[in-house]
């Protein structure tokens, strides 16, 4: 599909690292010894009411924190629609309806953490806060959760019937979550130090977390990140068919490897997940800069947002953080960006973002 | 011109039977599938009433032609018996040249199994068996669905509590419309669990003796369970394959009511905009609707509330209206597309389903539901609501193809 190009007018990020003043740019990057990169925390008070705070889980406060960073960067007090992805949902809330249920024996029962526990949550306070009647979808696919938000925005923005869009993702880690997806290979058991993180061979990736948010708009702002030129997602490909999915995406926004300035790859530490990531290179991008950045957000279903927003602050900033560049040299001038990622190999998505 | 978009196929499953055919007969004789119940291993068994799907999962393994050991959760399996049934309906081929994807909306995922889980593994964290965990997530019943189907093109899942199955139908008119997809699966799943179940009898909004939408005593809703899935075809494909069209998708709007996570407002603000603006994608005039089928929960603060939207759109003399919910209970990521698959087909049977179980007007309301099937209906034009917590209200209008 040709897509009408879109705009980042606006950008909200809570993630482990300290990314939620957009006047700052990675400029101080926090590494350690760990194996789940837990979000740092603004001070939430400033974003939603002191009583409101204290009833809420991180998940929700990570989310309208995010969302209302953005809205305030972009200067828009009513988005015409919000929409959201999620990979687990509010899943601390839903583990502590789950654990009382069960150590209770569905007795003596409160309803908060049920009723918090709706994947919609976050997506529906912001509407509430904001009183937005707009339209509100909430996308739970695994590696597309992202991906579908982001599809729908183009879809509404490109027909017309939405001008900006707030478009974001949210997705939490527990320690009874952490400790099943280590049980089933997907996380790593024991810490690794996260700037040597591709040294470590050991089973499973680094895990983490996060919440972006992005106001996308069917034209220019007075401030624009990136436009986002094109979006592709391809579920569980036969490993030989991917360089040509690349390839023919980038024909189809009249585009070669040549005009892409930089990769930026979901690299995440998992030996058998990056092999994925090392064939693509080596088969069409060998002579590109390679960057990565989950050894800074770690890996979730998400995670493909953070990758947008460092995109961004990339082409925005005409800079590429030191700790960003995996491969190859600096380019002077950075125009596209091409993002690819797949989430445990079901779900891939590349999306290609230039400067405006 | 954007492309219109028709309704090729239709597939359900839930507690009024096992398939369109099955359900069609109880819409007719007035069975409903709300009961005690009898698969749910719980304490609330002898409180509440619920509407079960009569089937084992090994049963339901067995229709879809499994008989091996597999890993399924209920949600998927549900999913997978309608999905295949509105696949097969709509008589397409996959893979064809064409392009098709699937979107599949549930609220609970794989919680069935994951209440199994849990129990053993708060106990030890190293205990409990995986394969009950790991579908946990609402992805997972889609990607079953689609590797069952053979779909491999674009999917996605959607969670927007009980708006969700009609909020797939809607990004699927959408995905359509834009030229992305020429032909999409498009519906929901959900399976009772004890999650939900405890989660809305601590919201004290489940009712005893089986949910009573629109009635003065009404005292709360009845969860069910189920799934159900149309096939939505452009109007090229459709032209050029001459195919049988079950009804069109003439309009759908989704709006928010923000005004509490889970209550309705009492103005039906959200109920009143997400109606307006599926009527105007439609080009119809309230006069020309037909039948609502209206989301009608049962719960004293939803009735009030879309009743009180539909007095402000449709006047003191509404179209006939019902909540089927009284048959299949409130099937919640399932409901939307249960209710859809229902008005197609009253309009290609011509006949209306009522209102179950309903008795007593509502004080603050001028107007009843209906409580008999209307038979030989001349059905143009339904208008179907679905909303859910967080204020997500989502409407769906579909109509008669005619010549």
């Amino acid at each position: 599909m040709m897509m009408k190009p879109i705009y980042i007018t606006g950008l909200g990020n809570i993630s482990p690292q300290k990314t939620w003043d957009n006047s700052h740019f990675l400029e101080e990057v926090e590494f350690g010894e760990t194996n789940y990169l837990r979000c740092k925390d603004p001070n939430y008070k400033e974003y939603i009411a002191g009583d409101m705070v204290r009833r809420m889980s991180r998940i929700i406060k990570m989310g309208i924190a995010a969302g209302k960073i953005c809205l305030t960067d972009s200067d828009c007090t009513m988005p015409d629609a919000i929409i959201t992805g999620t990979g687990l949902g509010c899943i601390e809330d839903t583990e502590k309806f789950l654990t009382n249920m069960i150590r209770n024996n569905e007795e003596f029962l409160t309803p908060t953490s049920f009723i918090q526990s709706t994947h919609n949550t976050v997506s529906s306070q912001i509407a509430l806060l904001l009183k937005c009647h707009n339209y509100n979808f909430t996308y739970v696919h695994r590696g597309f959760s992202f991906e579908s938000a982001l599809l729908d925005s183009i879809i509404r923005l490109g027909s017309g019937e939405s001008k900006t869009v707030l478009l974001g993702s949210t997705d939490e880690m527990t320690p009874n979550t952490l400790a099943i997806l280590q049980r089933l290979g997907q996380y790593k058991r024991k810490a690794v130090r996260t700037q040597h993180l591709l040294k470590d061979q050991s089973r499973g990736a680094i895990a983490g977390e996060g919440a972006a948010f992005f106001l996308v708009s069917s034209t220019p702002g007075s401030k624009n990140y990136a436009r986002i030129d094109a979006l592709d997602t391809f579920y569980k490909p036969d490993p030989e068919s991917i360089p040509l999915r690349i390839t023919e995406f980038l024909k189809r926004s009249g585009k070669t490897i040549d005009d892409v300035s930089m990769v930026l790859m979901g690299i995440n530490g998992d030996p058998a997940n990056d092999k994925v990531y090392d064939d693509v290179t080596n088969r069409l991008f060998s002579e590109k800069p390679l960057g990565w950045f989950k050894h800074l957000c770690g890996e979730y279903q998400t995670a493909s947002s953070f990758g947008l927003w460092l995109a961004s602050m990339i082409l925005i900033n005409n800079r590429v953080p030191e700790t960003v560049l995996l491969k190859g040299i600096k380019t002077s001038e950075l125009n596209s960006i091409l993002i690819y990622n797949h989430y445990r190999n079901l779900n891939h998505s590349l999306m290609l973002v230039s400067s405006v | 011109m954007p492309q219109r978009v028709y309704i090729t196929g239709i597939g359900m499953i839930s507690s009024i039977g096992n398939d369109t055919g099955a359900a069609l007969t109880s819409l007719i004789e007035e069975k409903s599938g709300i009961g005690e119940i009898t698969l749910l291993d719980t304490v609330l068994k002898d409180k509440y009433p619920l509407a079960e799907v009569k089937l084992s999962n090994e049963e339901l393994l067995e229709i879809i032609g499994n008989s091996g050991k597999t890993n399924f959760t209920r949600t998927a399996l549900l999913g997978m018996v309608a999905a295949r049934e509105a696949l097969n309906a709509s008589g397409i081929e996959i893979p064809g040249k064409y392009k098709t994807g699937l979107i599949s909306a549930t609220t609970v995922g794989g919680m069935d199994r994951s209440e199994n889980f849990y129990k053993e593994f708060l106990a030890d964290p190293s205990k409990g068996h995986l394969i009950d965990i790991v579908n946990h997530d609402c992805a997972d019943s889609t990607e079953r669905i689609a590797d069952f189907l053979g779909i491999t093109g674009f999917m996605t899942t959607i969670s927007t509590a009980c708006s969700s199955s009609a909020n797939s139908i809607m990004l699927g008119a959408q995905l359509i419309k834009a030229g992305f997809l020429d032909r999409v699966v498009a519906g929901g799943t959900d399976s009772v669990t004890k999650f939900t179940l405890n989660g809305f009898n601590t919201l004290m909004i489940l009712d005893k003796n089986g949910c009573r939408p629109f009635d003065e005593n009404r005292a709360g809703l009845t969860l069910g369970e189920g799934a159900a899935y149309v096939v939505l075809e452009s109007e090229e494909l459709v032209k050029a394959g001459n195919k049988k069209v079950l009804a069109e998708l003439k309009g759908y709007g989704n709006a928010n009511d923000a005004y509490h996570q889970t209550a309705s407002s009492p103005e039906g603000t959200g109920a009143y905009l997400a109606m307006n603006s599926a009527l105007q994608l439609s080009g119809l005039n309230p006069g020309d609707i037909d039948y609502i089928n209206v989301h009608g929960t049962g719960t004293q603060n939803n009735d009030l509330s879309e009743g009180v939207a539909l007095q402000k759109i449709f006047g003191e003399k509404p179209p006939p209206f019902s909540s089927t919910k009284s048959y299949t209970g409130h099937t919640l990521g399932a409901a939307g597309a249960l209710e859809a698959v229902i008005s197609v087909l009253s309009i290609n049977h011509g006949m209306l389903f009522p209102n179950l179980r309903f008795e007593t007007p509502m004080k603050e309301l001028g107007i009843t539901p209906f409580t008999k099937v209307i038979m030989r209906a001349d059905v143009q034009n339904i208008l179907s609501n679905s909303f859910g917590f967080g204020g997500n209200n989502s409407t769906l209008i579909f109509s008669k193809m005619n010549g």
